[in-house]
């Protein structure tokens, strides 16, 4: 297979968008680069072009937490259809979580996501290995099997560990197999809410969630991952106060990462005031000092990097009373005019997001250095920045119509997606 | 608050669902309407036509006998139809969704639903999924609203005190988690009273509630001075548990309303509960009786309030329904 990518700017090492004439691509490698100085190899005959003018080019998107729903809730999603969604969004590379039925706490299961995966071949997917068996936070998964079956990290995927002397085990047992350990940060005896505490859940009579339920857990699992060496990475942050003891912990050279999930940046706990479900998501989307400081800690580094948090729903797990309704956004196919919104507000350039959902995500799993150069594996996006267009719901490949953003005028849209050397998904 | 969901484009009530988005005006003509509607309770044949040929569905997700009695009673003097539905959430949750039992009770030319709900934001939610033309009137949902049960109070109000200007109210007791509190405040702070208090341990006060345009006190003697409206509020039995009260006795001796106590409110002073009472929790007897209570008058003018509320939100529908008529020829 060979493909060429004509006349766009693409992403260079030093972060720049830099004007090219052709990228070519050969048997899922990128094979030549010919900047705008330089002229094409006329003799490259393709078997798709991609015309990328006025088209960003940058390394595919890595997403760290992707609920793809398979196996076992095939009515929200299917590694096929969440992994052709991932594939719209420009992304590339991701990590589901293991909350699927059965848990992933077995090699059996991890290996069925793999195969499953594989078939769909839309994105490389490393599934997270449960924490704790069945999630239940009592007793340890099977850690040295579940990464011989694939898994590239841990994840207690939202649920609560019962104490702090299993999470101890849990941080000393992964690091005796060298595996990170993804952890949603939750005191669940402060967790009993369905939003965020604050004035609008006093006024709107909503069981608030103190950002106290994260900070402690935060505190803590700082604490144990400092005693037990283990690389601890904090998975969707949401209060100010958690990203202030990140940074104070990597300042003492703890090894701890976090990332913040897309709609955290760009929504506060107002969108709440009429009950829309559709901003029902855990944790809570938060005031806007925390959205504010979020920010700002993915500019000084204290959160390394941006996840869509995805979560698809069926219709009728959203239509009920907000506090019935089911947590989570659809949001792996909107990454990207997410971005844009964010650049449009000047709160985050566009460069700084994909940096955190390349380089930066990369660096968490340890994996190789996502890059525009000649030799390397053609993992790559081909965005427009510019194009406006109304969402509807059937534009979403993912099962998972629960996103703010149906019915929305957005800017930018992804024009292809191309994993290892093959067009993973291109826009009508 | 979206205070297009219950109003119509002229700004008429269309649904009743919380307090929050109504003007003074609008708040001043359901009081008006009430005032009005106290007298066919006197009547020999308590009935008038304004909701003739209409059916009025009662849906109760949560138990209640004095809410839905006053509703009924309301929709039967204004010559609706009733009918009463109990729905244990438990079941519903194991079966039929909301929005499915919904679209029968349409499917049967309901008119109004009256909702009452353990979530807060049901009554919203149903009235985002129902048919132009249905009316909703919120009966109380979860701890966000209770605005019948406001109106009622503030009908009682101004019939002791004659006006809103220049009253200190003060609400008593568990306000984390009443929707009554939450709309009384509303509808206070709109009909402009000089100040709202609440007076409550923090165990029990919601956070930041100060945003809801109140003052707060710890301790009741030092709230209830210079007090013209007391709101006493029920205390559900299981706050006692969960570390939000150590033991009625105690919660008695703090807050609980004795006549020694109320002695440090204006002599005139009127005391108010939304029902049912715990005497010798929140409320000793002889003030519950005494003179200086209002509460049986609440309950008569809790029909009112409700007559009020569904006859407005009935001829709201018929504005937006004739309307939709008028774009559709």
């Amino acid at each position: 297979m060979k493909i060429e990518i004509t006349n766009g700017s693409l992403l260079n090492n030093q972060g720049e968008w830099q004007a090219f004439n052709s990228i070519q691509i050969t048997n899922g490698s990128i094979s030549s680069i010919y900047l705008n100085d330089s002229t094409p190899d006329a003799s490259f005959i393709s078997d798709h072009h991609i015309d990328a003018k006025d088209c960003y080019v940058f390394p595919g998107l890595i997403d760290l937490n992707v609920s793809l729903r398979d196996p076992g809730y095939s009515v929200k999603g299917s590694v096929a259809s969440e992994t052709s969604a991932a594939a719209a969004g420009g992304v590339t590379t991701l990590c589901c979580t293991p909350e699927t039925d059965p848990v992933n706490d077995s090699e059996a299961v991890t290996k069925l996501i793999s195969k499953l995966a594989q078939t769909s071949n839309k994105c490389q997917v490393l599934p997270l290995g449960a924490f704790t068996q069945g999630l239940k936070g009592e007793q340890l998964s099977e850690y040295a099997s579940l990464k011989q079956a694939g898994c590239i990290a841990l994840s207690n995927a939202y649920h609560p560990i019962k104490n702090s002397a299993i999470t101890k085990r849990c941080f000393e047992y992964a690091k005796t197999h060298n595996l990170s350990v993804f952890i949603n940060p939750i005191e669940a005896s402060l967790h009993e809410g369905v939003m965020h505490e604050n004035h609008v859940s006093t006024t709107i009579g909503l069981q608030g969630i103190p950002s106290l339920a994260e900070t402690i857990a935060v505190a803590q699992l700082i604490k144990l991952a400092e005693v037990s060496d283990v690389h601890l990475h904090l998975s969707q942050l949401s209060a100010s106060d958690s990203v202030s003891q990140v940074e104070a912990a990597k300042a003492k050279g703890i090894n701890v990462t976090a990332d913040v999930a897309v709609h955290h940046l760009i929504y506060t706990d107002e969108q709440v005031e009429n009950f829309n479900s559709i901003f029902h998501c855990l944790p809570p989307i938060r005031s806007e000092s925390d959205r504010l400081a979020l920010l700002k800690g993915l500019k000084s580094g204290a959160i390394d990097a941006i996840t869509s948090a995805h979560q698809p729903h069926e219709a009728a797990a959203k239509q009920m009373p907000f506090g019935e309704s089911e947590p989570g956004i659809s949001g792996i196919e909107l990454l990207l005019p997410m971005a844009t919104i964010l650049n449009a507000n000047d709160e985050l350039p566009l460069t700084e997001f994909i940096l955190a959902m390349t380089t930066r995500s990369a660096n968490i799993l340890s994996l190789d250095k996502p890059e525009i150069v000649e030799g390397k594996t053609a993992n790559l996006c081909i965005f427009d920045p510019v194009t406006i267009w109304t969402l509807k719901a059937e534009d979403l490949l993912s099962k998972g119509k629960n996103s703010p953003l149906i019915e929305q005028q957005l800017k930018g849209k992804v024009k292809a997606t191309i994993y290892e050397g093959n067009i993973s998904f291109i826009a009508n | 608050m979206q205070s297009s969901l219950q109003l119509t484009e002229s700004g008429r009530l269309k649904h009743f669902l919380t307090i929050s988005g109504l003007s003074k005006a609008l708040l001043t003509e359901i009081l008006d309407t009430a005032d009005s509607l106290i007298e066919v309770g006197e009547r020999q044949i308590k009935k008038v036509p304004l909701l003739r040929g209409k059916t009025v569905v009662n849906l109760f997700f949560e138990a209640s006998t004095r809410t839905r009695s006053t509703f009924e009673l309301a929709a039967k003097r204004l010559s609706a139809d009733v009918l009463n539905i109990n729905i244990n959430t438990s079941a519903t949750s194991k079966g039929e969704s909301l929005s499915d039992m919904l679209r029968n009770l349409e499917a049967m030319a309901s008119d109004m639903f009256v909702v009452r709900h353990a979530q807060s934001g049901a009554a919203h939610f149903i009235a985002e999924s129902v048919t132009p033309g249905v009316a909703i009137v919120n009966a109380g949902d979860g701890w966000h609203a209770h605005p019948t049960q406001a109106m009622l109070d503030m009908l009682t109000i101004r019939q002791n005190k004659g006006q809103f200007e220049g009253l200190k109210v003060a609400i008593i007791g568990d306000i984390l988690h009443s929707r009554v509190a939450r709309s009384q405040i509303r509808a206070l702070n709109t009909l402009e009273v000089d100040e709202v208090r609440v007076i409550a341990p923090n165990t029990l006060l919601p956070t930041q509630v100060e945003s809801l345009g109140v003052t707060v006190f710890n301790d009741l003697e030092q709230g209830l001075n210079d007090i013209d409206v007391i709101i006493m509020l029920r205390l559900q039995k299981e706050r006692m548990h969960g570390a939000l009260l150590p033991s009625e006795q105690e919660y008695f001796q703090l807050y609980g309303l004795t006549q020694e106590k109320l002695k440090c409110a204006k002599p005139d002073a009127i005391v108010m509960h939304p029902g049912p009472i715990n005497r010798g929790v929140e409320i000793e007897s002889e003030v519950a009786d005494g003179p200086q209570s209002v509460i049986l008058d609440q309950v008569t003018n809790g029909i009112a309030i409700r007559m009020a509320v569904m006859s407005m939100a009935m001829s709201g529908q018929t504005e937006t329904k004739n309307l939709l008529a008028e774009s559709a020829s």
